[in-house]
């Protein structure tokens, strides 16, 4: 077990001040270049200008436009999905002191997950063609 | 180890701590300077990288349709992307009256500084690394998914039809492919039994994951080249900015810094897949060894470290290159179907019998 009492001894806050100072590094970076920008470059507004581009014939009805609830359906499923893939990292990282049970274990909760995939396929989520 | 790995990354790393421990008396401030040297010189690597990434593109995808590409700003057009950049410097940055404004502008910032941050646990070189934690992998995908907000608010915010089109489409698409993205890391981490890619490098020592792996390693590095590229919005999954049909996707409204901030977002997250796949199946900085062929080996150990991984990183680079010129763009159906009914079942299935290569220590 030395490996996990390992991770917990160096999972200090000070280990994420790096990203910290990266995460400050990198907005200032962007925020620097589109200030630079923004004073370099011209600033003639016109309201031709600033109407939305729609392949230059005026602009029709309103983009808040409901979408497809595919789209929704495939973000919903997707929630399923990656929690089982984030069950996976704690279990591919300790799975050599699970053994062999363990493997068993996580062959039944892959097994639970395709009958929930065959489910969908078959419900249909996953056609879009209506 | 050898005189080239002297003069390397690691060695400039360690001379520089040494040098400010010897300045700086307090340990946390020579750390905190450290720290704050890395992440400048980390953008003082990137915007060139990204420059380079650009011209190899464009030379790309000029050899691959027979012409010559750009070929006039400075020696063999090598100059070409930083005009281009000057220019987008000196462009007007608008943001359309009826837009979302606050949104609008902080949609670039947010793709552009995930991807940044993306960068940390990448390991360049032995023992030069940014950060090197214990939860890497995780990390890194962790982050490169928090890309998919500065897309969809790029596309919301913008208040026209095609970047909402684009935006949804590139949501839908990206979080799909994330999972076989995932589940394809996830049989590296089992084989390795570690998130933290210096350990994830150091495993792979006495030969690459993909040779030592067999079969499941190659269809998991298979479908990480399929899935990432995918998640990254380029050809042939470009639904996203599906040029003929939606102008240029979620950032349609986009100009000046704004739209070259989404260029550089795209470059930096192509480095960065590809500097995963390099460093969990091809071995990362690892030289390559040829079983008992001494003379061989230490001929390749004379290469240094970062050479290697730069190789391999810019090997996958262009094979990602050569599919936007090879494949044809997907419909939004097939592009869902592929993944959900294909490489989600095949990837699932292809962890199992990872786990159980492991367990049964049938790898080499």
């Amino acid at each position: 077990m030395d490996v996990l009492m390992l991770s917990a001894e160096q999972n200090t806050p000070f280990n994420y001040f790096p990203i910290a100072l990266q995460l400050v590094i990198a907005v200032g970076f962007v925020v620097v270049m589109m200030l630079v920008s923004h004073l370099l470059g011209p600033k003639r507004k016109t309201e031709d200008k600033l109407i939305n581009f729609e392949s230059g014939i005026p602009s029709v009805g309103n983009a808040r436009q409901p979408m497809g609830i595919k789209y929704f359906l495939v973000a919903i499923l997707f929630v399923l999905f990656d929690v089982e893939v984030i069950f996976f990292y704690p279990y591919a990282v300790n799975f050599k002191y699970l053994g062999k049970e363990g493997f068993l274990e996580v062959v039944l909760f892959v097994a639970f997950f395709l009958c929930g995939f065959i489910y969908i396929v078959k419900r249909g989520a996953l056609e879009w063609e209506d | 180890m050898s005189l080239f790995l002297e003069i390397s990354f690691s060695a400039m790393a360690n001379g520089l701590h040494n040098w400010l421990a010897g300045s700086i008396s307090n340990a946390t401030l020579v750390s905190v300077t450290e720290m704050a040297i890395a992440g400048v010189s980390l953008l003082l690597f990137l915007v060139p990288l990204c420059f380079f990434l650009g011209y190899m593109e464009r030379k790309v995808a000029a050899f691959m349709q027979i012409r010559l590409g750009p070929n006039r700003v400075g020696p063999k057009g090598t100059l070409q992307i930083v005009a281009d950049t000057v220019k987008l410097l000196f462009k007007e940055g608008l943001t359309p009256n009826a837009s979302d404004k606050f949104l609008f502008n902080l949609a670039p910032i947010i793709v552009v500084v995930t991807s940044m941050l993306a960068m940390a646990p990448i390991a360049f070189a032995k023992n030069f690394q940014i950060w090197d934690i214990n939860i890497g992998v995780l990390y890194v995908s962790a982050i490169s998914s928090l890309a998919v907000i500065g897309i969809l608010m790029a596309g919301w915010s913008s208040y026209n039809k095609y970047s909402l089109l684009g935006a949804m489409r590139s949501g839908a698409q990206i979080v799909s492919y994330e999972l076989s993205v995932g589940l394809s890391l996830i049989s590296i981490v089992i084989l390795t039994g570690s998130l933290r890619m210096s350990d994830i490098v150091a495993s792979q020592a006495d030969g690459w994951w993909i040779i030592k792996g067999h079969i499941p390693v190659i269809i998991s590095f298979v479908i990480f080249l399929i899935a990432s590229t995918a998640e990254i919005n380029r050809a042939p999954f470009d639904l996203a900015e599906a040029e003929q049909e939606l102008t240029a996707g979620f950032h349609t409204e986009y100009s000046g810094m704004k739209f070259a901030m989404f260029l550089l977002a795209e470059y930096i997250n192509l480095f960065i897949v590809s500097a995963i796949a390099a460093t969990l199946f091809l071995g990362g900085w690892m030289p390559f060894h040829l079983g008992n062929w001494s003379f061989f080996n230490n001929v390749m150990d004379y290469i240094p470290g970062s050479l290697w991984f730069m190789g391999k990183t810019f090997l996958i680079i262009f094979i990602i290159m050569q599919f936007r010129w090879t494949f044809p763009r997907l419909r939004v159906d097939q592009l869902l179907t592929l993944e959900w009914k294909y490489l989600l079942p095949i990837s699932m299935v292809n962890v199992i019998i990872v786990t159980m290569m492991a367990i049964f220590g049938w790898h080499l």
